[in-house]
């Protein structure tokens, strides 16, 4: 690689920073946590700079290129949403001052948690969920304990269809729950007889994802949830695709007694390395009770010339807290300015565009590569990344050759349900000019994996690392950054 | 793809082969081509459980997936393959030789009746 690591750049005794003298009585260490074979790099300040700095020029990101990641929603993070993040009444605020000096931060908190929900025809929401699939595990808590409060314990299972996000099943077993798959019909919807017939008495919900890993929407949503709702059980959807749905469906509408919204997707708050997640979770009526704890709530009515008092309050039935503090604070500000930015039309407009973007890149691509549940998408599409010509060429070497002309590849080989799967998600954020870029990069691709397979094996060939062992990476965990052997 | 006659197979990719009223069980050569290399697995049964059909007896993780392996019988555990677990390749290189899982023994032989033969499997593979 063209930059050696930190330890190739050490050289003996160059030191990069001098300690003050010291202004304590020196205490010695206890013996026993005294090591002398510890070695860290000796570098000067400047080695340091130049060596992050070249570092961070080999990263790939939405700022830089394409990044047409499936099931990801990378769109670009408007800048805006960062000057107002460091606003200093946000940024310097701390969790544990006394209320009245933070009503601001939690007027916002207040007030998205209502966006949030109106978005989504929900009636309650908690912001403190730290990721989605910790949003996930939120709301199956909440089945389990809304189960449980109505004294009703044989409810065991938790059914998820294959065309689920991965974590749903996950999730599901974490919090205690046997998983149960449905299969996938022809059409790509919830098979409503594998459904059938395992839902009894002993269901205590159902995840769904929809749009959902195929990009597709699911027809038989509603009676889904009135099956569901028939035996008993919750209605818990995965809101990982909601960018599709923005200011155009409302899931608490068709049904959905739960849902989680990934604020880093839809909402536009940084992610894939360049933030932490968030995973606000909504709740129909009969579950509010149930939200974990602290909630942002007015406790004193304002009136004409006083503004509100906000604070926390403790939900009746709480599942408790899923967090320290109160979730990833700055991600809410940026989502609330996203929010605030667009209004109701704008995220109607979001949700439209990335359906059209996604219609488009599909049509222009379906005559090359074969496309198994070929119907009207929504903001994604799954095709599969091999040619009945190119017998060797797989899905995975179609995705690093995408490398070579600078386009992040897309996800590949999820869904399980499609051959060699590419999963191509293009967010509202491109231009045509991107789009029809990326296709006929694709198109060329499927040819040199006709003319050429061994260029696609040996790709990718202009990247700072090229094709790399994932099998050696997978089997040779070595989690440690110091390896004493190979300096 | 190798799909040997002696065996019976399930619609999830397993393969039994029965000896008396003892069953050993694996996953094909089909399901090995499709997760590509596997790098591990785990066996999550113990000698002695007794098994009813369709219990999850280990994962399987490749570069591209995860994969649960299912007993397509009901029967009793009486040997794990306790070597595979430290080399999992195996499951590539010999899927219906070392790479074989548990051995139990059986309930019901009746049961096999509804597994299908390497013709059956073949044709099921293909689709």
């Amino acid at each position: 690689m063209a930059e050696p690591t930190i330890y190739e750049i050490s050289s003996q005794d160059r030191i990069g920073f001098r300690f003050p003298a010291c202004d304590v009585p020196e205490t010695a260490l206890p013996e026993g946590l005294i090591r002398d074979e510890l070695p860290m790099p000796e570098v000067a300040e400047l080695d340091v700079i130049r060596h992050f700095t070249n570092l961070s020029h080999l990263n790939y990101s939405i700022d830089s290129g394409y990044y047409p990641l499936g099931s990801c929603t990378m769109k670009y993070n408007p800048k805006i949403n960062e000057e107002v993040a460091r606003l200093p009444g946000f940024a310097f605020s701390h969790p544990l001052q006394p209320v009245e000096t933070v009503q601001g931060n939690l007027a916002m908190m207040y007030e998205l948690q209502l966006w949030l929900a109106e978005i989504c025809g929900m009636a309650g929401v908690t912001l403190q969920p730290s990721a989605g699939a910790q949003g996930e595990y939120t709301g199956v808590l909440i089945i389990r304990a809304y189960h449980q409060a109505r004294g009703d314990l044989k409810r065991n299972k938790i059914l998820i269809p294959d065309s689920a996000h991965g974590t749903n099943p996950a999730t599901s077993a974490m919090s205690g729950f046997e998983v149960v798959g449905i299969t996938t019909d022809a059409k790509g919807n919830v098979d409503l007889d594998a459904l059938k017939a395992v839902l009894d008495d002993t269901v205590a919900g159902l995840m769904l994802t929809n749009p959902n890993t195929l990009g597709l929407f699911d027809q038989n949503v509603e009676e889904v949830v009135r099956l569901v709702h028939t035996a008993g059980g919750l209605v818990y959807g995965d809101g990982a695709n909601l960018n599709a749905l923005l200011g155009i469906v409302r899931p608490g509408d068709v049904g959905f007694d739960i849902m989680h919204f990934n604020l880093h997707k839809t909402f536009s708050t940084p992610h894939g390395g360049g933030g932490p997640g968030s995973g606000p979770v909504g709740v129909a009526k009969h579950l509010v009770d149930f939200l974990p704890f602290p909630l942002v709530d007015i406790i004193e009515e304002g009136d004409e010339e006083t503004p509100p008092l906000y604070g926390f309050v403790r939900p009746e039935k709480t599942i408790g807290r899923m967090k320290s503090f109160h979730g990833q604070f700055g991600m809410m500000v940026r989502a609330y300015n996203y929010i605030s930015m667009h209004g109701p039309d704008g995220l109607r407009d979001i949700a439209e565009s990335a359906v059209l973007n996604a219609n488009y890149l599909l049509a222009r691509l379906r005559n090359t590569f074969h496309v198994p549940y070929d119907r009207i998408c929504m903001h994604e599409f799954v095709m599969e990344g091999h040619l009945d010509d190119a017998p060797d060429v797989h899905a995975l070497d179609i995705a690093k050759r995408l490398m070579d002309y600078n386009f992040h590849p897309p996800t590949n080989y999820f869904p399980l349900i499609v051959h060699e799967a590419l999963m191509i998600e293009p967010t509202e954020t491109e231009n045509k000019q991107t789009l029809d870029r990326f296709a006929d990069v694709l198109i060329k691709i499927a040819d040199e994996a006709r003319t050429n397979p061994e260029l696609l094996h040996a790709a990718p060939h202009h990247t700072p690392v090229g094709r790399l062992d994932e099998v050696r990476a997978a089997k040779e965990l070595v989690l440690c950054c110091w390896l004493p052997d190979k300096i | 793809m190798n799909i040997p006659t002696n065996l019976k197979y399930t619609n999830t990719d397993e393969w039994v082969l029965v000896d008396g009223k003892t069953a050993t069980i694996g996953v094909t050569d089909h399901a090995q081509e499709q997760l590509s290399d596997v790098v591990f697995v785990e066996i999550t049964v113990s000698i002695g459980d007794k098994l009813a059909k369709k219990t999850t007896i280990a994962t399987v993780e490749s570069v591209k997936a995860a994969a649960d392996v299912n007993l397509p019988v009901s029967g009793k555990v009486v040997a794990i393959n306790e070597d595979l677990p430290q080399t999992p390749e195996l499951v590539n290189s010999d899927p219906y030789g070392k790479a074989w899982m548990i051995k139990v023994e059986l309930d019901n032989p009746a049961e096999l009746d509804a597994l299908m033969d390497a013709a059956g499997y073949e044709k099921h593979a293909k689709e």
